[in-house]
């Protein structure tokens, strides 16, 4: 009898070319680029050489790109410069590129699954660390460096060591609400910022086979922030749902063949895995973070943490440091945690379900604070407009712009100003990552529209239950 | 690619745990072309204050440390973002090696590609190794690759490595080059695939 193999296992071996000094040699099926990509063309244009597999690399404008005036030339040179090589460096490589003009514009990891470039099955590259969020397809999805990225532009293949496996099952049923946010913080804050460390995370389990495709997305955006090398997500029948008919889903034979070969993407009864973890998803609250790292999240109804009671010096030291560059006291309430801006945006949480949450909280309210929605592409933007969303989100005092990285990292021109508090959708709450000074406070999308219409953060289910 | 062998030079310990490559290297500096001037912006919030004046409590700002090239980080180094620019920014301060309880690893594969070492060691030894280099700041630490060891005065421990990373920071290769020594397997496995997965290559719908 075979041994029983992880997911993981055969998605490796399906793309395993030769084995060497304790590494593989992968082939990559898709490989995606974006304005920050430059480096790897400049190493490129050095050696004179040229991109091995056009057909297998896609181009997407979104890092730099500017969320209002569009159709207009970009006022700041610097970042028109990046956009433009961009632009260059497809034209000539003979790239598909969904550029700033592109209808189907926007964020690369919002933009690869819904035109159904993201397959299950798939070896998939980006010079991007959240490129996990494409394991929710059950595809071996990973982030690279610029090294690696001129590696992959040059050969298609990439150097690998096997990463050991980890599966994290959750299990039982979220509480009304509540999402897959709420599940990756939860996770993060048990495990830590390096809890994955070295290891490929498969999530498993009856809350995460009951998350939508846009749920499990946001989901394996945060194995990143776990450490974890990438996220999966086994493909079943909510996967293949939304593949249908997508611009470049297989059709035809190549498609039966597809389904056939995706039937085998799941981990065996008895798989080994190097580390388990289990989470119950009925005592998942939501999760809001305090401090200046991912792991430092926890339930709204929490305080912020007293260093003088952590035994730990160096983690005591870390809390300090965190509480004194968020403005915060120890032990303060984090519903008493006054905000001066919200951000519903970035590849984590800002696809059309996302929008669907935060709006649903907003309507007839009116947002205390000022606020910027930026979603997650082109495409999203159309279907919400289409369901009347910009309007609630207009009405209740936020602005509705076009699609991009934006304030997540805010290299565009979006920014908190320094001293700023924001409530965000987004991934990483690092020091100064909205921006110099800017004090971001991670959470799911219906919690940041709670921290709106409150002024502060807030528990969003009580405005959910008032309205039904 | 500069090779890794071994080295002695001053250790600046950073022990602050979840240094992202966002603190290393500031996000509106990514559109720098790299021309060894990234180590202008290392750390540059850390570093400098608002009007651009050094804070003198920063570490790298103090005289025996100024001019490390080995930094002593906290666990989750260079976690976060995969930047190859924060990589860029240590090499071209002049850092060879980061020492460092665990790494982000994207970060330890990019600083590979680099010629910087990321060495692994434990909460303990790293632990006394703060410890030797608050007492004694100028106290210089050797760090050799072949061997696997830290030496910093009295303590002497090993760290660890993953081989492969080890083998290629030793000799400084290309990747590229060995690759392309591999073309007739790419090239068969390329053909396999397009046999056996032919949905793997996209065709637009029309
Ligand atoms: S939205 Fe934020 S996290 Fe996502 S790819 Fe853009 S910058 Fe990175």
């Amino acid at each position: 009898m075979s041994t029983p193999l992880t997911l993981f296992d055969k998605l490796w071996s399906s793309h395993e070319i030769v084995q060497r000094d304790g590494e593989s040699l992968l082939w990559v099926d898709r490989h995606f680029v974006h304005e920050g990509s430059f480096h790897a063309f400049s190493r490129l244009a050095e050696r004179g050489a040229a991109v091995a597999e056009p057909a297998l690399t896609f181009g997407v404008a979104d890092h730099y790109v500017p969320t209002r005036g569009r159709g207009k030339p970009i006022p700041n040179p610097e970042i028109a410069r990046m956009v433009s090589q961009l632009d260059k460096n497809a034209a000539d490589q003979n790239i598909t590129l969904f550029g700033l003009k592109d209808r189907r514009q926007g964020i690369v990891h919002v933009v690869g699954p819904e035109l159904g470039l993201t397959l299950p099955g798939l070896l998939i590259v980006c010079g991007d660390s959240h490129t996990s969020t494409h394991g929710a397809f059950g595809a071996y999805a990973f982030g690279i460096g610029a090294s690696e990225v001129a590696h992959v532009l040059m050969t298609q293949t990439l150097w690998q060591k096997k990463p050991k496996r980890m599966r994290i099952t959750v299990d039982g049923k979220l509480s009304e609400g509540l999402g897959a946010k709420d599940i990756a913080l939860a996770i993060i804050a048990n495990i830590g910022t390096d809890g994955a460390s070295g290891h490929a995370i498969e999530f498993a389990g009856s809350a995460i086979r009951a998350l939508s495709m846009e749920g499990r997305m946001t989901l394996c955006n945060m194995a990143i922030e776990a450490g974890g090398r990438c996220g999966i997500v086994a493909p079943d029948a909510t996967t293949f749902d939304y593949l249908k008919s997508r611009e470049f889903t297989p059709t035809g034979a190549a498609f039966d063949k597809a389904m056939q070969d995706w039937g085998e993407l799941k981990s065996d009864a008895g798989a080994n895995f190097d580390y388990e973890v289990s989470i119950d998803a009925t005592a998942v609250a939501p999760f809001v973070t305090w401090g200046t790292s991912p792991e430092d999240a926890l339930p709204i109804d929490a305080s912020v943490p007293d260093p003088t009671l952590e035994s730990n010096p160096e983690r005591a030291k870390y809390i300090r440091g965190a509480i004194d560059y968020m403005g915060l006291a120890p032990g303060k309430k984090l519903t008493d945690i006054a905000i001066d801006r919200v951000f519903i945006g970035s590849c984590t949480n800002a696809r059309i379900e996302d929008l669907r949450a935060a709006a649903a909280i907003l309507a007839n309210r009116v947002s205390k604070v000022p606020g910027l929605v930026s979603p997650g592409s082109s495409s999203v933007k159309r279907q919400a407009e289409e369901e009347g969303l910009d309007r609630l989100f207009r009405d209740a005092g936020l602005e509705w712009a076009d699609s991009g990285c934006s304030m997540c990292v805010g290299i565009n021109g979006d920014l908190v100003a320094s001293g700023e508090r924001c409530a965000s959708t987004t991934n990483r709450n690092f020091r100064g990552r909205q921006g110099v000074g800017a004090r971001t406070h991670i959470m799911s999308p219906a919690m940041v529209a709670a921290a709106a219409v409150s002024g502060h953060l807030a528990d969003m289910r009580p405005l959910m239950a008032r309205k039904s | 690619m500069e090779k890794f062998t071994r080295i002695t030079a001053t250790a600046c310990p950073l022990p602050a745990e979840n240094i992202d490559t966002d603190q290393i290297l500031p996000a509106r500096y990514l559109k720098l072309p790299r021309k060894g001037e990234h180590g202008k912006v290392l750390f540059q919030d850390l570093r400098f204050d608002a009007d651009g004046h050094e804070r003198p409590d920063f570490p790298l700002n103090r005289a025996p440390w100024r001019n490390a090239k080995i930094i002593f980080g906290g666990r989750n180094f260079g976690g976060g973002s995969s930047r190859e620019a924060a990589v860029y920014a240590l090499f071209d301060y002049g850092i060879r090696c980061v020492i460092a309880p665990s790494f982000g690893d994207i970060f330890s594969q990019n600083a590979t590609k680099n010629g910087l070492l990321t060495a692994v060691v434990t909460e303990a030894d790293g632990g006394a190794l703060t410890e030797a280099l608050t007492q004694e700041p100028a106290l210089g630490v050797t760090v050799d690759l072949g061997q696997q060891t830290i030496v910093c005065g009295d303590l002497h421990f090993h760290f660890t490595i993953d081989p492969a990373r080890r083998t290629r920071l030793l000799n400084g290769w290309d990747d590229i080059d060995l690759t392309e020594s591999f073309r007739s397997e790419i090239n068969a496995f390329k053909a396999a695939n397009l046999k056996q997965r032919p949905w793997t290559v996209p065709t637009q719908a029309t």
